[in-house]
């Protein structure tokens, strides 16, 4: 028997409570929705889960009404500390229920139940943890002595990580003092709905965070609502372009989390068993689901065939299949239409010239499956090297001096991350200056931290989430007083925008005050 | 005795740290508050604004890699220099726009305390924007502030030099370079800083100076695929929400139109930055 044989160790779906229809959680309660119910599957195995209301314009105007509510006679009346304690609440909640909430994102969204148990619902727990000790610290933060709230915050997530999503996005807004309405992903709602159970035994004041289900249509809606004063995206930089648009001059404060092209950059000096662990990690990790995945490999050429090898050793170890098996490596792609668009672009990437190596996977019969593959002879004209594939694909290209590694890594429009790996300090250090992405991990890949902002160059968007940044997204900076101060003769400026010409749905960004 | 004949000035563009006139051979008429005839303005063109772009890109390097220190001693130098023709801002000032004595002066004082104020911000607003963050693990983790780019910007329309300034020096704090649109009614001042610039020791390209029609120029900023940001401060007479659903097809980061002068802030420096966060495993010794 090969090491490589095992028994399956099956997470027990029976920790979950899970109700066979979910309703809109507004206003502190679940109620149905105006449009037409869908269902959730397994994409593991396609089968049902549960069945999911679907918001209409009339659902996201209440859950607009209610947050507008809230945030006017709770939440902005409310004391930093206060506040800080329901995400101090919140935070302990996800931890108890770990490992029920790690379950249901598995279930729902097909990854490993390892990731999830290990990374996302860890990093959930943390992220509102963090977040939670800023409430009452907002004079401290670097934005002048008396930021404000914005408002209302329209938050829209995406399928790859949902409930981390979920925490980036509601976490900063509420220690901000923001209310919030968010949107889960159409294919992954599930972990959302669960916590919205967790936000009624948090006794979280009905209104402070509103949760609609549905597809593009109800997050149109959401985003393009004249009531709330910020957007926050997470998703394709074509739908980021759309928003970006279509809040041009209505006052929204916007960021948006976009897509990404990472270079993944080793030097023939590379720590070589690390660096073979950190590819991996950073296209392998949530099937390559990931914006930031390293999905683009620059190899100084002496090493490329002796790196290639190792990966395809490495990749012929892992074990793709039920997702809630704990020694699951590869779980399933998260919906028929997103392996659909993985088939096509690698189907261009065969015929465009570069050879295709995939790893010998037995696929199950249901479901929506990928094996791990390897693009090599890859150019930077090739679409696989410049269009985001988000699946388990790595393209495979060479440089031959540093020079020539920056040059590449930069060539994209995209600008989310980038990895280098090399033992020499001064050439990481030169390099992670020039490269033209938000976050550069050095000799390590996919590392995530909320005290760490996240956030792209480019056309991967902008704003910044996680850390100290993160929480200036929704705040209102109250600088400015003081330098006009400091200079003499100025007649009183303001910082007032104009109104727009040719839009009605202008409101001002910021109402009342948070303390 | 003999009277002096005035030489008047030809105004010219300023584009890559030289003085072109339009390409397209076209100037406008520029006159006084009252009326009369000032002098022919340079009416920039499309190709004009692309030339400008291509200047600008191609100093990024430069002016972003020179260490922060120096970026500072340039800014400042401008303030110097700026003094040194305070008489000459004054008069035109005061010819073009029909401001006092008075007036003039403290417009003119104020442009230089603002040179001032944001040169001395080049080498610290990195340590107040930037921060090392407590990860949860064995790693070194820092986040710093990088410039954007080329920052594309529409200059307040109603103040010929303090606006001009208020928005280029922050913007180029730190390390972008600007291609900016002066005013259209007032344009001569902006020139004169542009000769200015020229003989301190901004490096060509850096500040790239268009006059001509804001409506006519700017959409083509708004929707060139090489400019970073686009700061409408003087965009208020214009259909700017057109031009920000421009700058969305490249996902510029824009600013809205202004009232008025822009206050000096950081947060004019820092809304022309990147953050950018690195990480680096520690421990192994």
């Amino acid at each position: 028997m090969s090491f490589l044989e095992y028994a399956p160790a099956l997470e027990s779906k029976s920790i979950l409570h899970l109700r066979k229809s979910y309703g809109l959680f507004i206003d502190g309660e679940f109620r149905d929705g105006h449009g037409t119910p869908f269902t959730t599957i397994s994409p593991a195995d396609e089968s049902p889960i549960a069945e999911i209301a679907h918001a209409d314009a009339t659902d996201v105007d209440a859950a607009v009404a209610a947050a507008r509510h809230a945030y006017e006679n709770v939440w902005s009346r409310m004391s930093g500390r206060d506040r800080g304690k329901y995400l101090f609440r919140i935070a302990r909640l996800v931890a108890e229920r770990s490992r029920e909430l790690a379950v249901a994102e598995t279930l729902d969204n097909g990854k490993p139940i390892k990731e999830s148990r290990d990374v996302d619902v860890p990093l959930v727990a943390a992220w509102f943890f963090y977040y939670a000790g800023w409430a009452d610290k907002l004079d401290h933060a670097g934005f002048g002595p008396a930021p404000r709230a914005l408002g209302v915050a329209a938050q829209v997530i995406p399928w790859n990580f949902p409930l981390l999503m979920l925490a980036w996005k509601i976490a900063p807004a509420l220690a901000a003092g923001n209310t919030v309405v968010l949107k889960p992903a159409e294919t992954t709602p599930l972990s959302a709905l669960i916590f919205a159970e967790i936000l009624q035994q948090a006794d979280l004041p009905a209104g402070v965070v509103n949760i609609v289900t549905g597809a593009g249509d109800t997050g149109s809606a959401l985003v393009n609502h004249p009531d709330v004063n910020k957007v926050a995206f997470t998703g394709s930089t074509a739908v980021g372009r759309a928003i970006a648009k279509s809040t041009a001059g209505t006052g929204k404060k916007l960021t948006l989390e976009l897509g990404g092209k990472a270079a993944n950059i080793v030097f023939d000096d590379a720590p070589m068993d690390q660096a073979i662990e950190g590819i991996v990690n950073g296209i392998f990790f949530n099937q390559g689901h990931v914006c930031c995945a390293g999905s683009r490999l620059l190899v100084q050429e002496n090493i490329h065939d002796e790196v290639v090898e190792r990966l395809k050793q490495r990749l012929s170890t892992l074990r793709m299949g039920d997702p809630l098996d704990k020694n699951t490596d590869i779980g399933a792609i998260n919906s028929k239409a997103q392996l659909d668009r993985i088939r096509a672009l690698t189907d261009v990437g065969e015929a465009e010239g570069p050879q295709r190596w995939s790893a010998a996977c037995t696929i199950p019969d249901k479901g929506f499956w990928f094996a791990p593959t390897i693009f090599t002879g890859v150019e930077t004209s090739h679409r696989i090297a410049r269009d985001e594939i988000f699946g388990p694909v790595l393209s495979v290209l060479t440089f031959r001096t540093p020079a020539e590694a920056i040059a590449k890594a930069n060539n994209t429009p995209y600008g989310l991350s980038a990895g280098i790996w090399s033992d020499k300090g001064s050439r990481i250090l030169g390099v992670a200056d020039r490269l033209k992405a938000g976050v550069v991990w050095a000799n390590t890949f996919n590392r995530f931290d909320p005290a760490s902002p996240f956030g792209g160059f480019k056309e991967s968007g902008y704003g910044r989430e996680g850390g100290r940044h993160g929480l200036g997204a929704y705040l209102s900076s109250g600088w400015n007083t003081e330098a006009q101060q400091a200079l003499p003769g100025r007649a009183p400026s303001t910082k007032e925008r104009s109104k727009p010409k040719n839009t009605t749905t202008a409101r001002a960004t910021t109402k009342g005050a948070t303390k | 005795m003999t009277t002096h004949l005035a030489i008047p000035k030809t105004y010219k563009l300023y584009i890559g740290g030289k003085f072109p006139r339009s390409e397209s051979g076209r100037t406008y008429e520029v006159v006084t508050h009252k009326g009369a005839f000032l002098a022919n303005a340079a009416k920039a063109s499309r190709k004009d604004a692309r030339d400008a772009v291509v200047a600008a890109r191609a100093a990024v390097s430069g002016w972003a890699g020179a260490t922060a220190y120096n970026r500072g001693q340039v800014l400042y130098r401008i303030a110097e220099l700026l003094e040194g023709r305070r008489a000459q801002f004054i008069d035109e000032l005061r010819s073009s726009s029909g401001l006092s004595e008075s007036q003039a002066q403290r417009e003119v004082d104020t442009a230089i305390d603002v040179w001032v104020w944001y040169a001395g911000w080049a080498d610290k607003y990195l340590q107040v924007s930037g921060n090392g963050n407590a990860v949860s693990g064995p790693y070194f983790n820092i986040s710093t502030p990088e410039p954007t780019g080329v920052v594309a910007i529409l200059a307040p329309q109603d103040s010929g030099l303090l606006g001009l300034v208020s928005v280029i020096a922050p913007a180029l704090v730190s390390g972008n370079t600007v291609v900016v649109v002066a005013s259209e009614s007032s344009p001569l001042p902006a020139i004169s800083l542009a000769e200015v610039l020229a003989t301190s020791d901004v490096p060509g390209g850096v500040v790239n100076i268009l006059t001509g029609s804001p409506a006519e120029i700017t959409p083509w900023l708004a929707s060139h695929a090489d400019v970073n940001a686009l700061d409408l401060a003087g965009g208020s007479a214009l259909e700017w929400v057109d031009l920000q659903i421009a700058a969305a097809e490249t996902l510029k980061r824009v600013l809205p139109p202004e009232m008025g002068i822009p206050a000096p802030a950081l947060d004019r420096i820092q809304l022309f930055t990147e953050t950018k966060t690195v990480w680096h495993p520690k421990g192994i010794i």
